[in-house]
């Protein structure tokens, strides 16, 4: 198991190595620098001079192999660069952001769990009821509605006509207001996968009713619920698991578009807006914790497996 | 003579396959058509398509025609059906207009990606050994970022604008088709009917293109189907962004971005944008699902 995790990890690093430099690259092949970008569009007014002095501060100067590798050897040290707009460090403006995101994934990955485990095996235990249809209907607008359309939705119904809930921000600093701000942006972010994993979780319950040990269970005469929950769940909750670490990378995707619709201070927004004044370093730290973030969650669905399903051993 | 025959048969059974895909497809459309479903996807579908090609004359105004006087009417006002914008440009029209984009769109980047994944996949799963290696590993780097985030950081590099966000979205979205294409691949080179081309002397262009990736389409055109229900989803987001189609363009994505602003006098201005999306979408994936279901019943429940 622990030579396993660490297996793992190692070979995190070279595709680690190789998602730097893929952002690395694609940010210097284009032209248009954060020189340019600083004095508006027309740098031509500015001293000559001043421009290279800022250029050789800021190391724009050095060949680009150079520029990477001083990168990398900075990242080694947890120092991603500092941020062209607001000079600060772009791992202090990561964490000081970090915690909003995580805050709002968990959120949604909790409410994706809190529907779709109970609803898939409603499902699937009645097949064809009518909360097998609903199931079907909620899992086709998951995935066919486009989540900032959603968020604007809920917003326009809750906040702006009910005026139930705030429409931007983290809230007052409360924890009812905390939550109630929570509530729209989790939503939102959740809803496409909920109804993908409720699928899933019911057409492998599906499966799951049809074994063999199921009948054993419910022939030595164990209570109903005994068997779903215990023999049923258990091993139908893999295929779950399985989607759920996939699409854990829309989710992080997702969390860009409906941080800018809520203003939630998270990564999602830091990196747009980055993007909006090209600030380098902080576009690459932002897509680098973003791919990080993701290679690690699938680390843990699979050390994960091992848990739900101890037949499963990993090599 | 005679030996004139005896490829002439073996080039028979090379094709073999292939005239019994013409047999699959047939059963599987008449599979279709029965799946209520897919029939309204596909009737929603053709409708769209209708309304795309039929625009100028199905619009009542010019998508851009500005009217400041007539700005922000309610859904119902006279010559506004479905109301006016902060700039008094009719919201029907712009739907109407916005449905080439959205479809346009959703059609390229899958074509792009299509090609891409199709024919790299080809490659990585027919010659297999360093090839493979090295295009297998690309693809997994790029299944390493989040797809969206990628998309988004690309676009914002190559400059903001529709053509560019298609091709970005094309080239970041490959390695679907790539990755199962190759795991097709692998167990279709070593089929009889390839190795009876290969026998005959076929150059490995002609076996690829003609005797294995015409056998790959059934399972390339149920993803590519999703796919375009994606790009449509995708390139709307990122047009919502400000990343995609620019003002003042009739599309979608954008036209929700700016309805924003004056949602809470007129949310007809928000509403419309996102059901169009919504329901191009869903037509979409009804056509996807039961296209599934009809290639291969056994994935049924």
């Amino acid at each position: 198991m622990f030579r396993y995790i660490l297996t793992r990890l190692l070979l995190l690093i070279p595709l680690l190595i190789g998602v730097s430099l893929i952002t690395f690259i694609m940010i210097n092949v284009v032209p248009g620098d954060p020189i340019s970008t600083q004095f508006g569009m027309d740098p031509r007014g500015v001293d000559p001079e001043t421009i290279n002095r800022l250029r050789e501060e800021l190391g724009l100067n050095d060949p680009l192999p150079v520029q990477y590798l001083n990168y990398l050897k900075d990242l080694l040290r947890g120092d991603m660069g500092t941020s062209i707009t607001t000079k600060t460090p772009v791992t202090l403006e990561i964490k000081s952001r970090l915690p909003a995101t995580v805050q709002l994934a968990l959120a949604a990955m909790f409410l994706v769990l809190l529907v779709s485990i109970p609803l898939g095996i409603l499902s699937a235990l009645h097949r064809g009821s009518i909360i097998d249809r609903l199931s079907v209907g909620v899992a086709l607008l998951g995935v066919s509605m486009p989540s900032f359309w959603l968020g604007i939705m809920l917003m326009l119904l809750f906040s702006l006509q009910l005026g139930w809930l705030p429409s931007a921000g983290r809230g007052d600093g409360t924890l009812t207001g905390s939550l109630r701000a929570l509530i729209l942006p989790a939503v939102t972010l959740a809803f496409g996968l909920m109804g993908l994993s409720t699928r899933i979780m019911r057409s492998s319950m599906l499966d799951v009713l049809d074994q063999d040990y199921m009948r054993t269970a419910h022939a030595k005469g164990l209570p109903p619920r005994r068997v779903v929950f215990r023999h049923g769940l258990r091993n139908a909750f893999i295929p779950v698991l399985t989607i759920l670490g996939i699409q854990f990378a829309s989710l992080l995707g997702g969390t860009v578009i409906i941080e800018t619709i809520f203003a939630w201070p998270g990564i999602g927004r830091l990196a747009v807006n980055a993007i909006f004044r090209r600030d380098y370093p902080v576009i690459m730290g932002t897509v680098l914790i973003f791919s990080v973030t993701f290679l690690l969650v699938n680390l843990i669905v699979d050390i994960l497996y091992t848990v739900v399903d101890p037949r499963i051993r990993l090599e | 003579m005679s030996t004139a025959e005896i490829p002439k048969v073996a080039v028979d059974t090379a094709q073999g396959p292939e005239t019994k895909a013409i047999g699959r497809w047939g059963s599987a459309l008449r599979r279709l058509i029965r799946n209520p479903f897919a029939v309204a996807g596909m009737l929603i579908l053709i409708m769209l398509v209708i309304v795309a090609l039929a625009a100028p004359l199905l619009a009542p105004h010019d998508p851009n025609a500005l009217d400041l006087d007539g700005a922000l009417q309610p859904p119902g006002s006279p010559g506004h059906l479905l109301g006016s914008d902060e700039l008094g440009r009719d919201t029907l029209s712009r739907l109407i207009y916005g449905s080439r984009i959205s479809l346009t769109v959703g059609l390229i980047v899958v074509f792009i990606a299509g090609s891409i994944g199709m024919i790299l996949g080809a490659i990585s799963g027919y010659y297999g050994g360093l090839t493979d290696q090295v295009i297998m590993r690309v693809v997994d780097l790029l299944f390493a970022f989040p797809f969206l985030v990628l998309a988004i950081a690309v676009v914002s590099i190559v400059g903001h604008s529709l053509t560019n966000m298609m091709i970005v979205l094309g080239a970041v979205s490959w390695i679907t088709y790539a990755r199962l294409v190759r795991g097709l691949v692998l167990s279709l080179r070593e089929q009889d009917f390839v190795i009876a081309a290969r026998a005959l002397g076929a150059s490995d262009r002609r076996i690829i293109f003609n005797h294995i990736l015409p056998n790959t389409l059934d399972v390339v055109i149920v993803q590519a189907t999703f796919g375009v229900a994606a790009a449509i989803l995708a390139a709307s987001a990122l047009s919502f962004l400000g990343m995609g189609a620019q003002p003042p363009t009739a599309e979608w994505g954008a036209m929700l971005s700016t309805a924003k602003k004056n949602m809470r006098n007129q949310p007809m201005l928000a509403i419309a944008p996102g059901m169009a999306i919504m329901i191009t979408v869903l037509a979409i994936n009804f056509v996807g699902d039961a296209l599934r279901d009809a290639l291969d019943p056994r994935l049924r429940h």
